[in-house]
């Protein structure tokens, strides 16, 4: 009796552990069954994922603290998560005809997208320092791994080694950031630290405050902690580098987020100046930095510096438009980015991927379709109405014009239409210029990702009511 | 009867370009003429259910009519309606639709399908422009219709098409992003994007001062006003010829229109302070930009230039906020819509057999042209304001309405108007008098396609320049509501202004020493 109790009392981590299991299974499975086993066992990864997304819907609702305060479920961490599970299958889904053509089909592929799901999942529900850092760790090392997947290939080794050195400091100076929190507020829960840091605080515990800050603005590749993100993003295998523009950035925004609002209240004004800062300098180098690159996933890295520095004007703001602003971003951003790289997958010659800008050439004549589809998801990236991506700014900037950061608006907004120039910059190539040799045909499956990510952008602007009201009573669980 | 007749106008074209999306395929001659056949369609019908809406219109009501209103943003709602300003515009978009589809006939061969829904989807954006009644939703259309022309500029266009896209493109957004954000405090200030709400809210004077300047930023790049007019002419030459005639028909009137539904009504004090900048402005693109047309040897540049000069009239008349300059102002944007596209057709008549636009290179065409020429010099004749035209009306009204408010402007403007009168009778002497040619002596006059296309905009020049009065019944009630609103507005401002100083004066007085 006491156990079939204890167990229902584990229903709110349902997805979790159905994560879990599922990556435990899916591992025994692919020992068991030997190498021949990986083009199955990642088919079936998508089908944990996609099972840990219906799980949700036993989670009960309202707001439930588990395992002694570190873990929340609220209707943000519900938003996120199912953000998370669907940036994780979306990466997943566009890696398996890559896969196959690289001959690479091993089923610790999906396992480690499950684990480092998992990770996120952990991160979004943290409620404490601890729980923070090993949902980190988790989502972490399975990236570390999986960006060096292509393991004879030394630019993707160089890839996953400088990710996780990086990555590895990075994590240094979060917990040596958490230590100083602790050993300032002499608890771990966020709830305790917002107790203590109510009525104003030292100097010791903002430098704490910096060093949290840090590990998460290098999570999220914010400026100046984004130096890893375009060798990253052009080394590792570019299905991992779809992987790690959606799902992760995430759940580190969702914990950069939580973390601010929920453990810091009592010093929004101290932390909001931090944000600001890396939002303007993220937005600026996203924009200014991008206008050079020839290679498209680096283009991508870039790009998602400057997206990261536009969600986080949300979070400067420090209210709940802000935050219900970082969602609506993200969730935007997740279809954005889950349809760039469904092309830059397809972008595929004589059985080789190119993944230079100028092989996008006249792309409206050998692929109209296809082109027409990555144009709309490139006005809606520079943020051009009536498509998603304006509906993203739009409600972050909305937020950050009634908190009263006129200057981090308006440095906004203008970078934006610096940010513009390069996206319309591959329009020109596709629609202006003389066509390249055409591309192979498009794998159904990504078509398929392309397809929904696109036609969701397109068309958001007709029945946004959903997404904004569940951002609406997400953001709201956090105040 | 109860159909949401101006949501039909706005997005049946839309549903003809997903026509042709779907049911054409490829560049066959069949698939061009498909395309070209449902495009012109498409905009004849919304033409004819935009007339309904002229009959249905009621002229004595300053209201907004054909309301309708859905839950759309939470913030923001789907909001349309027209009033006596914007049923002009619409009426403008949806008549010069088919004519635009009719000039790029033949003149379009290639990727026809594509550029006909192009067109068709920047017409919705079009009218939704002039006829959405909420913020978010105007900004929507406005910032819109960037990528539709953008397209069709770099696309379809001439050999800098890119340099011409990609400034048109940066340019509009720049000044627009400002405007967003304005729209947004706004929002803050007033609980809501309801541009009826909004037009009798009352902003505080600060807001309106940078409110004003947020939105001046996004229309005077549109309009386009000098300094920031030079994407204008790169535009013009390089867009295709029907882009042109969009272009300067009725993506320019977006910035007048804005000026007329949210500066005057909305920052009514800071519009009444800052028009002498405005005055400024609009005298030197008056006399600057004629000057710089007299230079020009591109046909397009000339007339390109010349729509800055017309839109320093526009400018100037609004802002004097009298009823004659707001009047003129309006009916010189319909007026500037139906000429300069015009102007920009014949240009394209004569391109489209000779593939250059260079003045130097045409010379005598009223021997083989005899047609040509005398469309050509009504249009000529309008665009100098010849009374009789329609260009005279808008011209006159709106220094009328100026020389009450400030007589040195108007003074200075009318240079313009002589100006105008030598650059356009100039490109008409050399073109078309004197001796022919030999290089387009083979020049064929225009032909039964190109009559109908330009048989309605002859009858509409000197129509509305001898019975001006429809145009301006239609917008009366609305200007005058506009302006007693305006007045109003600043009466109250200088009278607070007058009791803030008598107060200090009575502190300063009863101060003890």
């Amino acid at each position: 009796m006491n156990d079939l109790l204890h167990l229902h009392s584990l229903l709110p981590v349902l997805p979790e552990l159905v994560l879990a299991c599922g990556a435990l299974l899916m591992l025994l499975v692919g020992a068991a069954a030997g190498e021949r086993s990986g083009a199955a066992v990642n088919a079936w990864c998508i089908g944990v994922l996609v099972l840990a997304g219906v799980a949700m819907n036993w989670v009960p609702g309202g707001r439930l603290v588990l395992f002694d305060g570190s873990f929340v479920i609220d209707d943000f961490s519900r938003f996120l998560k199912l953000l998370a599970l669907i940036g994780s299958a979306g990466a997943l889904i566009l890696s398996l005809d890559y896969l196959k053509l690289a001959r690479q089909q091993k089923f610790e592929y999906g396992a480690l997208f499950l684990l480092s799901t998992l990770g996120m999942l952990m991160l979004i529900s943290a409620n404490d320092l601890i729980a923070l850092y090993i949902g980190l760790e988790l989502m972490s090392l399975s990236l570390y791994v999986v960006a060096a997947y292509d393991r004879d290939n030394t630019r993707s080794t160089e890839a996953g080694l400088k990710y996780f050195v990086l990555g590895a400091l990075s994590s240094g100076m979060l917990l040596y950031g958490a230590s100083l929190i602790y050993g300032f507020t002499g608890t771990v829960s966020f709830a305790g630290i917002a107790k203590a840091t109510g009525g104003g605080v030292g100097i010791g515990l903002i430098f704490g405050l910096v060093f949290l800050f840090v590990g998460f603005c290098f999570k999220i590749s914010a400026v100046p902690f984004h130096m890893w993100t375009p060798d990253v993003y052009e080394g590792a295998p570019t299905p991992v580098t779809a992987f790690f523009a959606a799902a992760p950035k995430v759940a580190a925004i969702a914990i950069f987020v939580r973390a601010s609002v929920v453990a810091f209240p009592g010093i929004t004004h101290e932390w909001q100046q931090i944000v600001m800062f890396v939002s303007i300098a993220s937005m600026a180098l996203g924009s200014f930095a991008a206008i050079g690159q020839r290679n498209i996933k680096r283009l991508m890295a870039y790009s998602s510096i400057g997206h990261m520095g536009y969600a986080l004007v949300g979070l400067a703001a420090g209210t709940a438009e802000g935050v219900q602003g970082v969602l609506v971003y993200m969730a935007i951003y997740v279809s954005m980015t889950l349809g760039a790289f469904a092309v830059i997958l397809s972008m595929r010659r004589e059985g080789k991927l190119v993944e230079t800008i100028g092989d996008l050439a006249g792309l409206s004549r050998t692929h109209p379709t296809m082109a027409f589809l990555m144009g709309m998801l490139l006005f809606s990236l520079a943020g051009i109405p009536p498509l998603a991506g304006f509906f993203a700014k739009f409600y972050v900037f909305l937020a950050a014009i009634k908190a009263g950061l006129y200057a981090l608006a308006i440095i906004g907004v203008l970078t934006s239409v610096v940010g513009a120039y390069y996206y319309l910059a591959i329009v020109k190539i596709m629609y202006f210029d003389k066509p390249a040799p055409s591309f192979q045909r498009m794998p159904g499956l990504v078509a398929l990702v392309l397809g929904i990510a696109g036609l969701i952008n397109l068309l958001f602007f007709v029945y946004p009511g959903p997404l904004l009201g569940a951002a609406t009573a997400a953001a709201r669980s956090l105040f | 009867m109860n159909w949401p007749i101006l949501s039909v106008v706005t997005f049946l074209p839309v549903l003809g370009a997903v026509f042709i999306a779907v049911a054409v395929h490829g560049n066959a001659p069949l698939a061009r003429g498909t395309a070209r056949w449902v495009a012109l369609w498409t905009t004849l019908v919304t033409f004819a259910i935009s007339l309904v809406m002229v009959a249905r219109f009621d002229g004595a009501s300053p209201e907004f009519q054909f309301v309708e209103k859905h839950n759309w943003l939470g913030v923001a709602f789907y909001h349309m309606g027209v009033d006596g300003i914007s049923l002009p515009f619409v009426i403008l978009t949806t008549g010069l639709m088919p004519i635009c589809i009719l000039a790029s006939w033949t003149a379009i061969q290639n990727r026809v399908k594509e550029y006909m829904i192009a067109f068709l989807v920047l017409e919705t954006l079009m009218v939704g422009t002039f006829s959405a009644l909420d913020l978010v939703l105007f900004y929507l259309f406005f910032e819109g219709g960037l990528i539709p022309m953008f397209l069709i500029i770099g696309v379809w266009g001439g050999p800098r098409r890119v340099y011409a896209s990609f400034k048109f493109f940066l340019y509009t957004l720049l000044g627009s992003v400002l405007m967003l954000l304005a729209i947004m405090a706004m929002y803050w200030q007033s609980g809501t994007t309801d541009i009826a709400v909004l037009l009798r809210h009352g902003f505080p004077v600060e807001l309106q001062k940078w409110a004003w300047f947020a939105f001046l930023a996004s229309f005077a790049v549109k309009m386009p006003m000098w300094p920031v007019h030079t994407w204008l002419p790169d535009a013009h030459v390089e867009a295709p010829t029907a882009g042109s005639v969009i272009l300067a028909a009725i993506l320019l009137k977006m910035g007048g229109y804005g000026f007329l539904r949210f500066s005057l009504p909305m920052f009514p004090v800071a519009s009444h302070d800052f028009a002498p900048l405005i005055f400024t402005l609009s005298v030197v693109a008056i006399v600057y930009t004629s000057l710089v047309a007299l230079m020009q040897e591109d046909m397009k540049k000339l007339i390109a230039y010349s729509s800055v000069a017309h839109m320093g009239f526009v400018t100037m008349g609004i802002f004097a906020a009298t009823a004659q300059g707001v009047q003129g102002g309006i009916f010189q944007m319909i007026s500037h819509g139906i000429v300069s596209g015009a102007l920009f057709l014949c240009v394209g008549v004569v391109y489209d057999r000779m593939h250059t636009r260079e003045i130097g290179f045409y010379g005598g065409l009223v021997n083989r042209m005899p047609l040509y020429a005398m469309v050509f010099m009504v249009f000529t004749l309008a665009n100098v304001g010849l009374p009789g035209t329609s260009g005279f009306i808008g011209e006159f009204l709106s220094l009328i309405g100026t020389f009450k408010i400030n007589t040195s402007v108007a003074f200075l403007a009318t240079l313009g108007v002589i100006l105008s009168a030598a650059y356009a009778l100039w490109l008409y002497r050399k073109m078309i008098f004197g001796t022919l040619k030999p290089a387009v002596a083979g020049i064929k006059d225009i032909g039964w396609r190109e009559g109908i296309i330009f048989a309605p905009l002859v009858v509409f020049t000197i129509l509305l320049g001898v019975v001006p009065k429809p145009v301006l019944d239609v917008s009366a009630a609305s200007v005058t509501q506009l302006l007693d609103g305006y007045g109003r507005a600043v009466k109250a401002a200088e009278l607070e202004r007058h009791r803030g100083e008598l107060v200090a004066a009575r502190n300063a007085a009863g101060t003890p020493r």
